[in-house]
């Protein structure tokens, strides 16, 4: 399988060494009286092996920044890239391709398929990128054995508990090798202890040196495993700070 | 991702018991109520296809527009066709509704069909007591089996019993005995059929000039049976046609004034659109149901066509176990009604036809949730 940016779209200059690159991304939906802008020129820097936390109140455009960061949204104006590769540079279908194994996704509402089982729904983004099936399933069980759901791999959804169901969806991020993974809110559907052993399972499994995490969230409790937080009100950043400075 | 599609369609059980249900019953609708109707228009013109085996061309009145047209000629006919070119032979055949009276007394409405004496062209296809000669002792008539215990039942005896070999009754006021039985295609028209000879048939037939239905013709060989068809008419100012086109004659006729067509399509129609609508509707509300899912595997990566194709192949997978179920239906139903009587012929253009309707409502269901899907934005699976 040849990546997009193997030699389709070359990166972009002046991003290297750079997980996530924004200046001055704009965004608005609607028009007319229904305009609303949600992004007002956002410059941000992810770097690789760093977890970033954006935080801020509601509707301050924080999904809309990690929807537009994963390529999920196209923006107004500005510049963003992804390990120096920029997504309004390449076609639809690339754009779906290097998505899909650049990037892995943990959603606030888990999204696992019903009716799949914990190893078939981690297995879902090596089959998306054309693996067999049965070295996915091979996969997908070691990263829910890495999670400490080893010996889950069978059961369905409707089986697991929040935090269970949430270390899943994890492994189902982290089980094709993307560079960036993306969290809306992981663990605001979770108690605090919960919550917070995700986080530490997070933080322990994705965090490599040539990867980075962005995590949306409005759970202060776990800003302590931020490396970095910016916090963000009425479409801008307004301020990154180091941990929990 | 094959495979998670069609975990994804099974695992709601209720909505794919749904979906294929939906799809099962318009199959079975469409194929079963098709194979009735081909059952009752095959059956309108059985008598034609049992009696034209030994015949080339059947000559009649040209007004007669079916089988049970009262139409008769002039006993003249018989010997003008006869002396026709390119004729080998040509025999008479009486067809004509009288009233009987059964030996309890029961008055039933009766066909009586008379063929050639010498020859008895024009025979039942097959006989089951009795032999064809016997048609020639003195009153002979033959009855149908299967009319026996259905049409002829003497429910005024004691006990009540059917008709049977060696009963003697009256037909039109002349005592006739049953010296034989035999079995035929069943028929669309419902009266019992008594054969006998052409000359007792005329003799029972109430009095009127013309008595002479159908003449049966056998072409000369060598002779081609469209021009010697052509010439019959030419000199007698007779209708003439070939069995084949008799039969669909009678068919079309039927057909065109009971308004079985109608009827039969109304229903094979509405079944159409009610198991498309169900399916389509089932379809859509399970897609609905998925968007989030959907959405989901859009957002780690798969591409529309990645989606589509597993949408298409949830409601084809549904599509071939509801169009076989429903099928499997319908052939059950011709099985066991069948010996009951009911009209049922499948021939294989009707499962065709169903496959048709079937993959018509699939793509139909398909096109209406497929819209969903594609317009589907990956982003709001960041909405909780």
């Amino acid at each position: 399988m040849t990546l997009p940016h193997e030699n389709n779209t070359p990166p972009a200059p002046g991003a290297s060494g750079v997980a996530v690159h924004c200046r001055g991304v704009t965004k608005t939906y609607g028009s007319g009286g229904a305009k609303v802008t949600a992004l007002r020129g956002i410059d941000l820097d992810v770097r690789p092996g760093e977890l970033m936390m954006l935080v801020g109140p509601s509707g301050c455009g924080k999904t809309t920044l990690i929807s537009v960061i994963a390529g999920i949204l196209d923006r107004d104006a500005g510049d963003c890239t992804v390990f120096g590769h920029d997504f309004s540079r390449m076609s639809q279908r690339d754009k779906t391709r290097y998505r899909g194994e650049t990037i892995g996704f943990v959603f606030q509402a888990f999204n696992l398929l019903p009716t799949l089982t914990a190893a078939e729904n981690v297995a879902i983004p090596l089959l998306i990128n054309g693996a067999a099936r049965s070295a996915a399933l091979a996969k997908a069980k070691d990263l829910l054995a890495q999670v400490g759901l080893g010996d889950r791999t069978a059961a369905m959804p409707s089986q697991l508990s929040g935090g269970q169901q949430q270390r899943v969806a994890i492994a189902r991020a982290l089980v094709h090798g993307p560079r960036l993974i993306v969290c809306d809110e992981p663990t605001s559907a979770l108690d605090h202890e919960t919550g917070h052993r995700v986080m530490e399972m997070l933080k322990q499994v994705a965090l490599r040196n040539d990867r980075a995490l962005v995590i949306v969230t409005h759970d202060a409790r776990i800003f302590e495993f931020a490396d970095r937080i910016a916090k963000m009100d009425d479409g801008r950043v307004v301020k990154v700070s180091e941990g929990q400075d | 991702m094959n495979r998670i599609a069609l975990q994804m369609l099974v695992g709601d059980k209720l909505k794919y018991l749904s979906l294929v249900a939906g799809l099962a019953f318009a199959a079975l609708l469409v194929t079963q109520q098709s194979s009735i109707f081909t059952g009752y228009a095959l059956r309108v013109a059985s008598w034609v296809r049992d009696t034209d085996h030994a015949a080339d061309l059947w000559v009649m009145d040209p007004q007669a527009e079916f089988t049970e047209a009262n139409k008769p000629m002039l006993d003249t006919a018989l010997n003008r066709v006869r002396s026709v070119q390119g004729v080998a032979w040509a025999m008479p055949i009486h067809k004509g509704y009288v009233k009987a009276r059964l030996p309890d007394g029961t008055l039933a409405t009766v066909r009586v069909i008379g063929i050639d004496d010498a020859t008895l062209i024009g025979a039942p296809p097959q006989m089951v007591e009795g032999e064809l000669s016997d048609l020639r002792r003195d009153r002979a008539v033959f009855m149908n089996a299967d009319d026996a215990a259905k049409n002829l039942l003497l429910k005024r005896a004691a006990p009540p019993r059917p008709l049977r070999v060696g009963d003697s009754f009256s037909i039109n006021d002349h005592e006739v005995t049953i010296v034989g039985s035999y079995r035929a295609t069943p028929e669309f028209f419902w009266e019992p059929v008594f054969y006998t000879t052409y000359s007792r048939a005329i003799a029972i037939a109430p009095q009127e000039r013309k008595k002479l239905s159908f003449v049966l013709v056998k072409v000369r060989p060598g002779e081609e049976r469209a021009a010697v068809a052509r010439r019959i008419a030419d000199v007698t100012g007779l209708k003439v046609l070939t069995g084949r086109e008799f039969a669909w004659e009678t068919t079309d006729y039927i057909l065109q004034k009971t308004g079985i067509l109608v009827n039969f399509g109304l229903t094979i129609g509405l079944g159409f659109i009610i198991g498309a609508l169900i399916a389509a509707q089932t379809l859509y509300t399970f897609v609905l149901e998925n968007l989030r899912h959907f959405a989901a595997i859009k957002a780690m990566g798969a591409t529309n066509a990645t989606i589509v194709r597993m949408v298409l192949l949830q409601v084809a997978v549904a599509g071939v176990i509801g169009y076989g179920i429903g099928l499997g239906a319908a052939c059950l139903t011709g099985a066991l009604f069948g010996r009951h009587g009911l009209a049922f012929e499948m021939p294989w253009q009707i499962p065709v036809l169903g496959a048709v309707a079937i993959l018509f409502c699939c793509v139909a269901a398909a096109l209406f949730s497929l819209g969903r899907v594609l317009r589907l934005e990956p982003g709001i699976v960041f909405k909780a």
